[in-house]
């Protein structure tokens, strides 16, 4: 593997976890802490919606997240040929 | 034991069973050699180690008490929800695949090699066993509970069987046998936690869905009431002066955002878990497994909030009975139960000292109310009513209100479930505690036995001597954690929670540096994790005890020090400053010494790579 390809490599995982990473902080950080208050003025079924980004939204969110880097990583893998 | 109940057979039934099945598992699998003890060999599927994983994590913690403390603390509960989930994410993304390429046994042994220095891997092992013997203290809180409810013994009684089954159970085994017995204990936990909860949920809301029902019309054996769950509960609770359920806060913004934080990243820097993407066989399975163990994680995390709600609504509606047809508003809408009308279960609690009633106005009948709150009080006095009369504790020593941490152990026995789903729970509630303590015993006796006497005092050690001398310190860590568990500092999930701290402020800043900062070096390591542990241990401390002994907190009046926290952060969720100071010392640190070198350099570009990694090796 070149230099030039590794820090390739190493700067594609870097913008997918950046992007992962944001998506992270603004479903459990965002929304169901600092805009809790103005999310609870909507419902979802009986949840009011900031309480339920907390007690379960974000729960969803974080799995989503950990199969999106997994399915994304083993792409940049087999792009960068470096898979075990 | 002469007149056993129903419940007293199908209890010792269940739990024998599941007992007898783990030690059967544990002695088919007992680990032979180090590499067996520690990493359990290489072939477990990443959807096994996914689920292995989910049983090492989900301890008397998340099974026993987070619920409870989700009842009480309504909407403020969900810092344990998503910290304890949110966390994952970054365990996947930040660590996992990179310890796992890097392929050494402990977590202190990265850290050695990274930071090529013996000073950081003892420094690492050090915090290691502060965190790991903390967060054991919170299990035999747990284990303590769920023993004496079902020996009907004081909670010390349960906790000294406990410690002792504990004592034998993990001795054992080593890793082998603890992934493969988890795997059992797993089957056992979740379907321990979510069948009472699709009972409760359908008497309640007709859907047999918690996740769903929370969300449902409240409709009480099938007769709806035109209010949602949620709705419903909010209106009980505020009626009795507590705080409304959906919009409780636990502190303020700011505490609800750093416990959060402080329990995120704890999870990524626990020894235990970590321990487990070095059993998988490849980088790409390590990526799957950390995905794999947060769906079966998810699957109680998602049901928790509708059992702590459910359980909420379930406890005060058979204290304090709502009057039907009446015009009257708060206290005065509920007709107190008479005390020799409550219920079995209530007395059976009462046993173990942690859900006491005791007659404050001499009027034969139980009210529970929030006597803190001034306009509830008011209202109360009106009614003859002298404070709120549930507490728990023993003799003169009564905390006002029930001890959390059994919610979810009597949640079934309130709802009125047959006797089979109440010894479920019991035997749930043991495999989340045993298999979390048999977790992370291993981690401190492999940092004893691997990290510090043969790596550093006793190089010639043999293989066998290691894994005694890892059995005795498991032993030790068992004493040790024990007589400590006899005064916890909180609530089970609230003990953790300072074990979680401890490892946010400690060992993820190390770990992370030395995988995406090339530039940090040996000093800057040391002193951040030195400076994150002390400052939080100090906190900690300061509020809670030295080491947790009661009368020990040294909160200094004259220097101006109250009991206030810093900006309103509490003790259990100071973790997160304490990582924002590691990572602030360390990065200053490294800048003014000398680069790490070459090889060093090397190894880190290496570790970023998933091609050719090996198996997990001991040197």
């Amino acid at each position: 593997m070149t230099p030039e390809n590794r820090s390739a490599y190493w700067k594609a995982n870097i913008r997918l976890v950046t992007i992962l990473l944001i998506i992270w902080f603004i479903a459990s950080y965002g929304l169901a802490i600092l805009l809790v208050e103005p999310l609870n003025q909507f419902h979802l079924g009986g949840y009011p919606l900031g309480f339920w980004f907390a007690q379960q939204g974000s729960i969803y969110v974080f799995l989503v997240l950990i199969f999106a880097y997994a399915f994304g990583m083993n792409r940049l893998d087999k792009k960068f040929d470096v898979e075990e | 034991m002469s007149n056993l109940s129903n419940l007293d057979i199908w209890t010792y039934s269940v739990v024998g069973f599941t007992f007898a099945t783990y030690i059967g598992i544990a002695i088919w699998a007992r680990a032979g050699t180090t590499g067996e003890f520690y990493v359990a060999g290489k072939g477990v599927h990443p959807v096994l180690n996914g689920m292995a994983t989910g049983a090492d994590w989900m301890s008397a913690a998340s099974f026993i008490s987070m619920a409870g403390l989700i009842a009480f603390n309504g909407y403020g509960g969900s810092v344990f929800l998503m910290g304890w989930t949110g966390g994952y994410v970054l365990l996947a993304l930040l660590l996992a695949p990179y310890l796992r390429k890097f392929g050494k046994f402990t977590v202190p042994e990265f850290i050695g090699d990274r930071y090529y220095s013996q000073t950081a891997r003892i420094v690492a092992v050090i915090c290691l066993i502060l965190a790991s013997i903390t967060y054991v203290i919170g299990q035999m809180k747990g284990i303590g509970v769920a023993f004496s409810r079902f020996l009907e013994v004081s909670y010390d009684m349960g906790l000294y069987i406990g410690m002792a089954i504990v004592a034998v159970y993990a001795v054992l085994g080593g890793m082998k046998g603890i992934t493969y017995t988890q795997i059992a204990q797993y089957v056992v936990l979740i379907m321990a936690y979510t069948i009472p909860a699709i009972f409760i949920s359908l008497n309640l809301t007709g859907n047999p869905f918690p996740q769903l029902g929370l969300g449902s019309e409240y409709a009480p054996g099938g007769d709806p009431s035109g209010m949602s769950m949620l709705a419903k509960l909010d209106q009980v609770v505020t009626e009795l002066g507590f705080k409304e359920y959906t919009t409780q806060t636990m502190g303020s913004t700011l505490n609800m955002f750093a416990y959060t934080l402080s329990l995120m990243i704890g999870t990524a820097g626990l020894p235990h878990v970590i321990i487990r993407f070095f059993t998988v066989p490849t980088v790409k399975s390590a990526r799957f497994s950390a995905g794999w163990a947060l769906v079966f994680i998810a699957i109680l995390y998602t049901t928790a909030p509708a059992v702590g709600a459910m359980a909420r609504l379930n406890f005060v509606d058979t204290l304090m009975i709502q009057k039907t047809e009446t015009s009257e508003q708060g206290l005065a809408a509920f007709e107190p139960l008479p005390g020799d009308e409550l219920p079995g279960w209530f007395q059976n609690w009462s046993q173990t000292g942690l859900l006491v009633w005791k007659d404050l106005n001499d009027d034969g009948q139980v009210q529970y109310y929030n006597d803190k709150n001034d306009a509830t009080v008011a209202e109360a006095d009106a009614l003859g009513y002298k404070g709120s009369e549930i507490f728990h504790g023993t003799g003169d020593a009564l905390k006002p209100g029930p001890d959390l941490d059994i919610m979810v152990l009597a949640n079934p026995e309130i709802a009125g479930l047959p006797n089979w789903v109440i010894a479920l729970i019991v035997a749930g509630g043991l495999a989340a505690a045993l298999s979390t303590a048999a977790g992370l015993l291993l981690a401190i006796s492999s940092a004893i036995s691997h990290d510090l006497l043969k790596s550093v005092f006793m190089k010639d050690i043999s293989e066998k001597a290691e894994l005694n001398a890892g059995r005795l310190s498991m032993i030790g860590a068992i004493i040790v954690a024990g007589y400590l568990g006899l005064n916890p500092p909180g609530f089970a999930a609230g003990t953790v929670a300072i074990a979680f701290g401890l490892a946010a402020s400690s060992i993820f800043p190390a770990l992370m540096m030395g995988i995406f900062y090339k530039r940090m070096n040996n000093t800057g390591a040391v002193a951040g994790m030195i400076a994150g542990i002390t400052v939080t241990l100090l906190y900690v401390f300061q509020h809670k005890g030295i080491f947790f002994i009661p009368g020990t907190e040294f909160l200094a009046p004259q220097l101006g020090m109250g009991a206030d926290w810093f900006f309103g952060i509490s003790p259990n969720a100071f973790g997160a400053v304490g990582a924002v100071v590691n990572f602030v010392v360390a990065f200053i640190v490294s800048a003014v010494t000398a680069p790490p070198p070459e090889h060093i350099q090397h190894l880190v570009e290496d570790v970023r790579v998933p091609r050719g990694a090996g198996e997990a090796t001991g040197h």
